[in-house]
């Protein structure tokens, strides 16, 4: 049975518990010490109060140097929050920083450097953080506890969406995104090294430094921006110098190798396969705005043939009522503030640890002239030389004792004590120092999937077998001893060094005092009040631990998500092992038996801009361009993207309303007098070899022996599981010398196909290829009248009459006075036409010339739109045809298959699936109603039968506007088409709304018997 | 990743394109559907050492045979697809002289 006094023990002046006057500069900074420049002040912004710092502190730092306790409210309750840590743990202040298109939220105060004219605001407040409506009444609480979102506003359905979202979304949440497209720049970055070391503390340094001095190449990467880790807060001094004078002394040296990189502001954030490590260099983070030409961030790939992880340890909080309020920190925390910043977290203090570390933290706010009220320690034996310790400093000592709960709302004012005879008391206070024990930073270890194992001695879990190429030294290893930390990592560089051919041996170490760690773990404080969370940034309690295992979610997975425990920006550092922890003692299982804690990248979080780098927006990938693209542009082509390829979709000219108009002249201009088409784009490749021929003959179904030298020939290319792959054309240039011709889309893909064929299947064949799509401009000059345009250009000494030259036939020749040039008489439009290509530094002259001869012509260019209406009314198959779904039978191509040979895909092509008489097969169509519009997508439903999946006999792939004809035309997959050309069916397009009669007809439009080909 | 490609030396797993099992032969073009069948479809799914076909398609082209533990990602070695059909070629060779 425990009582409360009715007093408070000692005092707080109603001037301490306050905020500061605005006008006092930086009320509670320490007279001295701190490794921040008092000569130089800053001005920052704190939700638009005027605030002052000092180069080398950070917000948190600058915000306690204020005194200001509150800063943000949290994410679930509302509940006003302070600032929990002073590293890259904390859970609670996160702030937006900067506006506008810059705005950054949910940001750790604790890891922003201060900058003159920094802007940072509280978060999840409205309408002020001091003033909350929503913790107001706390209406929402009685929701929000673990599970709500499976179990609350599930009824009615239709209330979720425009009711109970919105509201959960405004109650529940942090920052708000910027306002607009980051105007920063982000850029990417590699580095290789030898020895890569994860951290600057003791053991990082050691480690450092032994590599370097063997001559190796050496990273060290650190968060902060200061090398030193721990140090940095140490007052003990190690061998004759001071922590600090260690620091410099070993930076010193480091930076006096060539081969030393030392990247401060260098978070790494992911282990990766086979030494190969992410990390993140806030390059500009630390100043307004990014000097001209620099980024914001880089992102680094760092490859390293050994890596020594001595990334430390972090602090865990204890686990009472009202652990969340402003002025309750991790000891740690505390003694950094004071001794490296100079800043003082509060006047009057309750220490509360279960471990030996409390010497320090008392230490220290005794040196900084902090009173200690008391020191509460659940061990029921107490370190005699910390209570001595304590007592000296004026501290009350209560073991076996433990804070049930503070009092106070945004700020602590007072902390209830039970002590080990069950009387209870209040203990005035400002400052609440915990210490639970520490978590070595296994994160980096886990990231291939290895497995952390609890340590009994230290009460935390360490790293089980480490990554290949790492080692792991200090208190990333549960090693907390300066001493052992600092041999520790001298001898895991040495090692890491000589086991990439360096030799070495650890550098010396000079003597330090011993240091006790001793633990008790205690995981929550029983019988407390208030709620005690275990998870700040999620508002996770320990009774929603208590829920999750009453409804079942017992194991640490189920325990995550079922709580949203160790989710969020800081995935847990904080409240893993003391989630776990409870769950462990609920259920009365060991923590071994409760489970293990594993991370993924990142460690902490990476904005997605900083991994995209400059690849965004136009930059998000390479665009082709083709040789004559500046002319194509000076014409007022219109582009398409194709691929990384921009083609011309259409030249627009004045009397064009649109891109329709434009297309319709373009595809009268080609069938009536002439055009030219820029078609560089498509795939070609330069097949040479005395087993060139027989090559082509197992890539492609059809034959290719048979072809002469001097034509050209379609080839269909099959899958191996007997689908179309990709078609195009190959002309034979020489006995052993053909080139191919492959889709825009699937030139690299066919290139790649080839390589396999080669190299995996038959390297015994003497063959050679070589993608030249790059090396040629070529240009389709298609028409009745294309034959006088060539005339024009091509040099009189060739004969390309329709006898020299007739269809399908191919040649080198010269053109506008001895441009060496190949010239194929090939037609996708179904005109007389050719294909002519030059070397693609003369493309852009050619076009220019081909315009000029032809004007007398009327030749107009003609892009992708006008290419594809042709194609429609020729019933040439292309992308929507070639699906990955259609075979050679499907596509009306079964008699060009040379079943006499083996070919790839030959065998399965023949799978008797694939010979299904009832297959969808292409077919053309022509719409009833003339003045009917297809569309692409619409699909084939026989005309008395209801609309239904049933009765989809197959869909329309392809349509165009044929002006030749005045009629839309389309192409389609249907069910035995080919023995029901004539028949009439309906093409219903629900996603449009049309439903039109068509009759099926064969898939040419025009000119059937080709005699315009052959003209 | 990084793969140590016979031709250009160790490089980012970037620059390859992963193609799958490297085990798999392609049967004579005379061979049954079935011999076919059985080469394209099934694929063995297994934990631990695999040997797979990887294409260096950011380097020098070259299809590789990578042997590869599919659970650590730990590679045993390397060689270029040429290079172990030729082995195989001489291996069949001996088998059947
Ligand atoms: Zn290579």
């Amino acid at each position: 049975m425990s009582t409360t006094s009715t007093g408070m023990e000692g005092t707080l002046s109603r001037r301490d518990a306050s905020p500061p006057a605005t006008s006092a500069q930086q009320p509670a900074r320490l007279a001295s010490g701190g490794l921040i420049d008092r000569t130089t002040t800053l001005s920052f912004r704190f939700d638009g109060r005027m605030l002052s710092a000092h180069p080398g502190d950070t917000l948190a730092s600058a915000l306690i140097a204020n005194g200001v306790k509150l800063v943000g409210r949290s994410f679930k309750y509302h509940r006003p929050r302070g600032i929990l840590s002073a590293g890259p743990e904390e859970a609670n202040a996160l702030v937006e920083l900067r506006s506008g298109a810059r705005r950054e939220p949910n940001t750790r105060a604790t890891v922003v450097e201060v900058f003159d004219g920094l802007e940072a605001a509280s978060q999840n407040r409205w309408p002020s953080l001091a003033f909350d409506m929503m913790a107001a009444g706390s209406v929402f609480s009685p929701f929000l506890a673990a599970g709500f979102y499976y179990k609350t506003f599930m009824w009615p359905a239709a209330f979720w969406e425009k009711v109970y979202e919105p509201l959960i979304r405004r109650a529940a949440g942090l920052g708000r995104a910027p306002e607009g497209i980051d105007p920063d720049h982000y850029e990417k970055a590699f580095a290789f090294c030898d020895v890569l070391v994860i951290g600057s503390g003791p053991a990082g340094l050691m480690a450092a430094l032994s590599a370097a001095r063997s001559g190796a190449r050496v990273i060290v990467c650190e968060e902060d921006f200061r090398l030193g880790g721990r140090l940095l807060a140490e007052r003990g001094s190690i061998g004759n110098e001071t922590a600090l004078e260690f620091v410099r002394r070993v930076e010193g040296e480091l930076r006096s190798f060539p081969d030393v990189r030392l990247m401060t502001r260098t978070t790494l954030f992911g282990t990766y396969d086979h030494g190969t490590y992410g990390a993140l260099e806030r390059v500009n983070d630390h100043v307004a705005l990014p000097p001209p030409f620099e980024p914001r961030q880089r992102a680094w790939r760092i490859v390293a043939k050994r890596c020594v992880l001595a990334a430390g340890a972090l602090e865990r909080p204890l686990v009472f009522g009202n652990n969340d309020r402003p002025g309750v920190m991790l000891a740690g925390g505390v003694r950094t503030y004071i001794n490296r910043f100079g800043a003082r977290p509060g006047r009057r203090a309750v220490v509360f640890a279960n471990n030996d570390d409390a010497a320090n933290v008392i230490a220290d706010l005794h040196a900084a002239g902090i009173e200690i009220a008391a020191l509460v320690d659940p061990r029921s034996t107490a370190s005699p030389s910390i209570v001595a310790l304590a007592e000296k400093s004026g501290a009350r000592v209560i073991a076996g004792g433990v804070v049930t709960r503070v009092l106070g709302g945004h700020a602590v004012r007072a902390a209830e004590v039970r002590a080990a005879d069950g009387r209870t008391r209040r203990i005035a206070c400002d400052l609440v120092a915990m210490s639970g024990g520490f978590s070595p930073n296994v994160h980096l270890a886990t990231h291939l999937g290895g497995r952390p194992v609890w340590n009994e001695t230290i009460a935390g879990f360490v790293p089980g077998q480490a990554p290949r190429l790492m080692s792991i030294a200090g208190a990333a290893l549960g090693t907390y001893d300066l001493a052992r930390c600092l041999e520790a990592g001298a001898k895991a560089g040495a090692e890491a060094a000589d086991a990439v051919g360096f030799q070495t041996r650890p550098a010396a170490i000079p003597t330090v005092e011993p240091q006790g760690s001793a633990v008790t773990p205690l995981w929550r404080v029983r019988g407390h009040r208030g709620k005690a969370f275990i998870d700040f940034q999620n508002d996770v309690t320990d009774k929603d631990v208590e829920l999750a295992e009453r409804e079942g979610f017992r194991s640490v997975e189920h325990l995550k998500r079922y709580t949203t425990l160790g989710m969020a920006t800081d995935q847990g550092k904080t409240a893993n092992v003391n989630g776990l922890a409870v769950m462990a003692e609920i259920t009365d299982r060991s923590i071994p038996q409760t489970g293990t804690t594993t991370f993924r990248p990142p460690f902490t979080p990476v904005a997605i801009g900083a991994l995209a780098g400059h690849a965004r927006g136009k930059e998000h990938r390479p665009t082709r361009l083709t040789p004559s693209h500046d002319w194509a542009s000076a014409q007022g082509a219109v582009f398409v993207e194709t691929g990384l390829w921009l083609r011309a979709q259409y030249f627009p000219q004045g009397g064009d309303r649109s891109w329709f108009d434009a297309c319709n002249r373009e595809v009268n201009a080609v069938r009536s007098r002439v055009g030219v088409c820029d078609v560089s784009t498509l795939g070609k490749i330069d097949v040479q070899g005395t087993d060139a021929a027989e090559f082509l003959e197992r890539i492609y179904c059809n034959s290719w022996r048979s072809l002469a030298v001097g034509k050209v020939r379609y080839g269909l290319m099959l899958r191996e599981d007997g689908f179309v792959f990709d078609d195009g054309t190959a002309a034979r240039l020489g006995p052993d010398h053909y080139l191919m011709t492959t889709t825009t889309a699937n030139a690299a893909a066919v290139m790649q196909h080839l390589d396999f064929c080669h190299q995996v299947l038959w390297p015994d064949l003497d063959v050679g290829f070589v993608s030249v799509t790059e090396q040629w401009a070529q240009y389709a000059i298609a028409g009745p009248k294309s034959r006088e345009l060539l005339e024009a250009i091509v040099d009189p000494n060739h004969d390309i009459s329709n006898a020299a030259f007739p269809y399908m036939a191919c040649g080198e020749v010269t053109v506008l006075g001895g441009l060496r040039a190949r010239l194929f008489r090939i037609s996708f439009s179904g005109e007389l036409a050719y294909e002519l290509g030059v070397p693609c530094r003369y493309g852009d002259a050619v076009i220019r010339a081909l315009m000029q001869k032809g004007q007398s012509l009327g030749v107009a260019p003609y892009g992708l739109e006008a290419l594809n209406v042709m194609r429609v009314e020729k019933g040439h198959a292309a992308g929507a045809e070639l699906n990955g779904q259609t075979t050679a039978q499907d596509l009306g191509f079964a008699r060009m298959m040379m079943m006499s040979k083996d070919f790839i895909g030959r065998a399965l092509s023949q799978r008797p699936a694939l010979l299904e008489a009832d297959r969808q097969v292409l077919v053309g169509m022509k719409p009833l109603d003339p003045s009917a519009r297809l569309t692409a997508g619409a699909h084939f439903v026989p005309l008395d039968a209801p609309v239904n999946a049933e009765n989809d006999q197959g869909h329309v792939t392809s349509v165009a506007f044929s002006p030749s004809l005045n009629l839309s035309i389309g192409l389609g997959l249907l069910e035995r088409g080919r023995e029901r050309l004539g028949e009439r069916l309906r093409v219903v397009d629900a996603l449009r709304g049309t439903d039109i009669r068509v009759e099926v007809c064969p898939t040419c439009f025009l000119d059937p018997d080709g005699a315009r080909l052959r003209a | 990743m990084r793969i140590t490609c016979p031709h250009c030396g160790e490089r980012d797993v970037g620059e390859f394109a992963y193609y799958g099992d490297a085990t798999k032969h392609r049967p004579d073009g005379s061979s049954e559907l079935a011999a076919f069948i059985e080469y394209v479809y099934p694929r063995d799914n297994p934990a631990g050492p695999h040997r797979e076909l990887w294409y260096h398609v950011g380097g020098c082209r070259g299809w590789l045979v990578v042997n590869r533990d599919t659970r650590s990602h730990e590679i045993f070695g390397v060689e270029t697809a040429h290079d172990r059909r030729a082995e195989g070629a001489r291996n069949a060779v001996a088998a059947n002289p």
